[in-house]
């Protein structure tokens, strides 16, 4: 274990955002903090890293207490949301930074600054300015400035978040690929659960200031503990029979008429979004459900009943937190 | 919507009529009559006799001082003020923020009487003393508010990234703050310095019989009579400042050529 | 970021400062207007409200309406030619936004003396104005325009322009004019969509170029002093005469401590109006 966070508690003007929040980090891993904003992610990192105290609770990176360090005595670096590249120095004296202020001799910083631009593809750009780069570019010499000190643990504020869609699918292999080249341990940050599951080893669901379920992608996509993270990683339907509260996600919702379809439902809306037509049932107790398809279905109708089911495998019993 | 003529015509002529007492000084700096209307051929005696009076150089060298050293303290006083505040608001901040603009916002003149009665009052000798603590007065709002906006629209993560890389927060202020807000810092400076350079009114009150800035100068000698010197001191000073902005204007147009070249090729190979 | 253990140091310098040499200092004239004027030179420390009572006495109350007067005018003519100025500039591409700006800025930074003695040039009898309207048969006689009020009013409106055309360019400026043309694609006319919605958004900037001239013109007595001769009588040219010449502190503390009050009515109503302090276009 690298990293250990012990029952973090946080306020922001009385308001809570960390509440006794635990989280252990295994050395070399990828694991992603994910939730929607305001969870308290960025607070979490932003305790990591110094950049904030907490209240109560421990900060442990490889068996020392580091509660009360200041951020610039820790060996862990972070990569800003907004990258923070500082507008006045050109790339190779942002990437050097971390070694200057070390007093690392020059010609070691040279090879050094030169071995990390390679890393981020970016060899021939250490004399731009930031503001002579563009997004994905500026997002690379942020990484290339935040490794090259070795950090004992890379933190990952939302770093592909500002980047477009295309963009931010190649920067997710690209870290990927990084993180395992160097063998650096990354907290990531994203409230986006498609980058969450292509990008972590473990991925960590914060609600509300506390952790909701921590495991594999697989753990968490296909056995959600909480009816929260079913609906916010899954998209999954959540019925609820009597006291249980099952999570039926839309993929596995069926409607040709087979062995499990014994639910009376209306056909509500239909739409067609990223490659898929979604269809919104509404069963005869009044519960939603929506069900996905590749292509486009034409022989449902709005307005027409329908019988649809899943089986019994497909729907995980969950613990209620009223989404 | 289409571009129409006229606003231009507008702004057209009344910049012409601005500059037309400013041609006019020009021009006549060059007659050799005494009597400004008449024209009666070139000379440059105006220049001579300008350069022969040693009242106005040694104003001019008081002004330029007073301008410094007021220049000098205000960016000390102001700049240090706006890094205490910017990021804690509370009454005390807010009070004493607002008391170091009042120099600013209220008519010359009642600084002028208050520093009279008030170094009298505390016996200080009149003279240059006085004159930079009046002066400073109403440079720090100029700088602390300059550098105040500047940091309050700093990114802070800057900052944060900074002492992230291991830096000391008294590096940081070295590497990171102090070259993000120099900008606003001097262009504080050359508006407190204009501003310093140019009064006459609360010169007037607090400078000493030994003592005498320009403008102080140039107010008792129009208050006298006409001289055709101050033509000449009028000319050469526009000089200096139309040379001083192209100079300025030029830097900043290779600051800006530096930092932002290439973007759009870039962005593409991306 | 904690900064808190060396934070007063920074803080330290800026309120020794403004406590010492501003805030002492104005608190000083309030104390010093209800103070009487000693025999000889200096001040009596007896309390009296002999300074105000003075001051409404008709020959200052009339000098403070006139000086009113006079801003007011003042101000009226730097609005109505220092607003479209200002409007149309920022209206102007970025190229000729810089050249203009910096047409502004270059009187701006000469000395305001030495403007105002240009005018003398053109003002003065037989001076240049009154060649040229004589040399067209407009005037047969010099107009001896100089030492006269509309000279004055010149000389405040030459001096003052620069920073009403500053203000609302400022304001003007960050104005999205698309906005004009959703108005106009709306069916505004085209004065309908300047008065609804440019002129709205760019009032803060006039106001505050308001304020900016109208407040320094009350003071300005050097100008009514070069350009007016010894005909127009200002609040500040009484001031500096009761400072200088009459040696009379505590009457020069009172009149100024009205005019202060003035001042901060003027700044509370802007404040009212725009629902900020922040003057447009001060920096």
């Amino acid at each position: 274990m690298i990293l250990e966070l012990k029952n973090i508690s946080k306020a922001f003007d009385g308001t809570p955002v960390l509440k006794g929040l635990d989280l252990d980090v295994q050395r070399g891993e990828f694991i992603t903090l994910l939730g929607a904003s305001g969870c308290g992610k960025t607070t979490t990192l932003r305790i990591i890293a110094g950049l904030e105290m907490p209240d109560g609770g421990s900060v442990v990176l490889e068996g020392q207490d580091i509660t009360n360090l200041e951020p610039n005595k820790r060996n862990v670096n972070t990569v800003f949301q907004n990258y923070a590249l500082f507008p006045h120095m050109n790339v190779a004296d942002n990437v050097s930074y971390g070694l200057r202020i070390r007093k690392v001799p020059k010609t070691e910083i040279a090879s050094r600054v030169a071995e990390a631009l390679k890393l981020v593809q970016l060899e021939e750009y250490g004399k731009r300015m930031p503001d002579q780069l563009s997004g994905g570019q500026r997002q690379r010499i942020a990484i290339a400035r935040a490794v090259i000190n070795e950090p004992k643990v890379l933190l990952l504020d939302e770093p592909l978040g500002a980047l477009d869609l295309k963009l931010r699918r190649q920067m997710q292999l690209e870290l990927k690929r990084l993180q395992k080249q160097l063998g650096i341990t990354f907290i990531y940050i994203t409230h986006d659960q498609e980058e969450a599951i292509n990008m972590s080893d473990r991925i960590a669901v914060m609600h509300q200031g506390v952790l909701e379920q921590i495991g594999t992608p697989n753990d968490i996509y296909y056995r959600p503990r909480t009816s929260y993270v079913a609906d916010f990683v899954g998209n999954a339907n959540i019925l609820r029979y009597g006291q249980k509260t099952y999570a039926i996600r839309s993929e596995n919702v069926l409607m040709n008429g087979e062995e499990p379809c014994v639910h009376e439902a209306e056909v509500v809306e239909k739409s067609f979004a990223g490659g898929q037509l979604r269809i919104l049932f509404r069963l005869s107790d009044g519960q939603t459900v929506t069900a996905s398809r590749y292509g486009i279905d034409a022989d449902i109708r709005e307005g027409s009943s329908v019988k649809i089911g899943w089986y019994t495998e497909h729907a995980v019993e969950v613990l209620d937190e009223k989404v | 919507m289409k571009r129409k003529k006229w606003p231009f015509i507008y702004v057209g002529i009344v910049t012409v009529i601005t500059y037309i007492p400013i041609i006019l000084t020009v021009i006549y700096s060059f007659n050799e009559s005494k009597i400004s209307s008449v024209w009666e051929g070139f000379s440059l005696k105006w220049y001579a006799e300008l350069f022969r009076d040693r009242d106005i150089k040694e104003a001019l060298l008081n002004s330029l001082i007073l301008a410094l050293l007021s220049c000098i303290l205000a960016v000390f006083i102001g700049t240090s003020g706006a890094l205490g505040m910017y990021r804690r608001k509370n009454r005390a901040n807010d009070a004493v923020a607002y008391v170091s603009m009042i120099p600013i916002m209220i008519p010359e003149i009642i600084l002028g009487m208050v520093f009279l009665s008030v170094f009298s009052l505390m016996g200080l000798p009149f003279g240059m003393v006085t004159l930079v603590i009046a002066h400073t007065t109403f440079c720090v709002p100029y700088i602390f508010s300059m550098v105040k906006a500047r940091l309050v629209g700093m990114d802070q993560s800057l900052e944060e990234a900074a002492l992230d890389l291991g830096a000391s927060p008294v590096r940081v202020f070295f590497d990171v703050t102090l070259p993000l807000i120099v900008p606003a810092i001097l262009s504080g400076v050359m508006l407190a310095f204009a501003m310093s350079f140019d009064d006459v009114v609360i010169s007037i009150f607090v400078t000493g019989p030994t003592v005498n800035t320009l403008p102080v100068k140039i107010y008792t000698k129009l208050k006298t009579g006409v001289t055709p010197e101050i033509n000449a001191l009028a000319t050469l000073m526009l000089v200096a400042i139309i040379l001083l902005l192209i100079g300025a204007s030029a830097v900043s147009r290779i600051g800006l050529k530096k930092g932002s070249g290439e973007v759009k090729e870039m962005s593409v190979k991306d | 970021m904690k900064r808190s253990k060396s934070n007063w140091l920074l803080l330290l310098p800026m309120y020794v400062f403004t406590i010492l040499f501003v805030a002492l200092p104005i608190l000083y004239m309030f104390l010093l207007s209800f103070l009487s004027r000693a025999k000889v030179w200096g001040v009596d420390f007896t309390f009296t409200l002999d300074n105000y009572i003075r001051i409404l006495e008709p020959l200052y109350l009339d000098t403070f309406w006139e000086s009113i007067k006079l801003a007011l005018l003042s101000t009226g003519v730097i609005v109505l030619i220092g607003y479209p100025y200002g409007y149309f500039m920022a209206r102007m591409n970025a190229v000729w936004k810089r050249r203009m700006l910096l047409l502004i800025m270059i009187p701006f930074w000469t000395s305001a003396l030495i403007r105002l003695y240009g005018w003398i040039i053109v003002f003065r009898s037989n001076g240049v104005l009154d060649k040229l309207l004589m040399g067209l048969h407009i005037t047969e006689e010099p107009l001896k325009l100089l030492y006269t009020y509309p000279a004055v009013v010149v000389g405040m409106v030459y001096s003052l322009l620069p920073f009403m055309i500053l203000a609302v360019y400022s304001s003007a400026e960050k104005l999205d004019f698309t906005l004009v043309e959703a108005s106009r694609d709306l069916g505004a006319s085209a004065l309908k969509a300047f008065w609804t919605v440019s002129f709205k958004l760019t009032l803060p900037g006039l106001l505050s170029g308001v304020i900016l001239t109208f407040i320094p013109s009350m003071g300005l007595f050097f100008i009514a002093d070069i350009l007016g001769g010894n005909k127009i009588v200002l609040v500040g040219s009484i001031i500096q005469e009761q400072m200088t010449k009459g040696r009379n502190l505590p009457f020069a503390a009172a009149l100024a401590a009205v005019l202060m009050i003035l001042t901060t009515l003027m700044l509370r109503l802007y404040k009212k109006l725009t629902g900020t302090s922040e003057l447009e276009g001060l920096m």
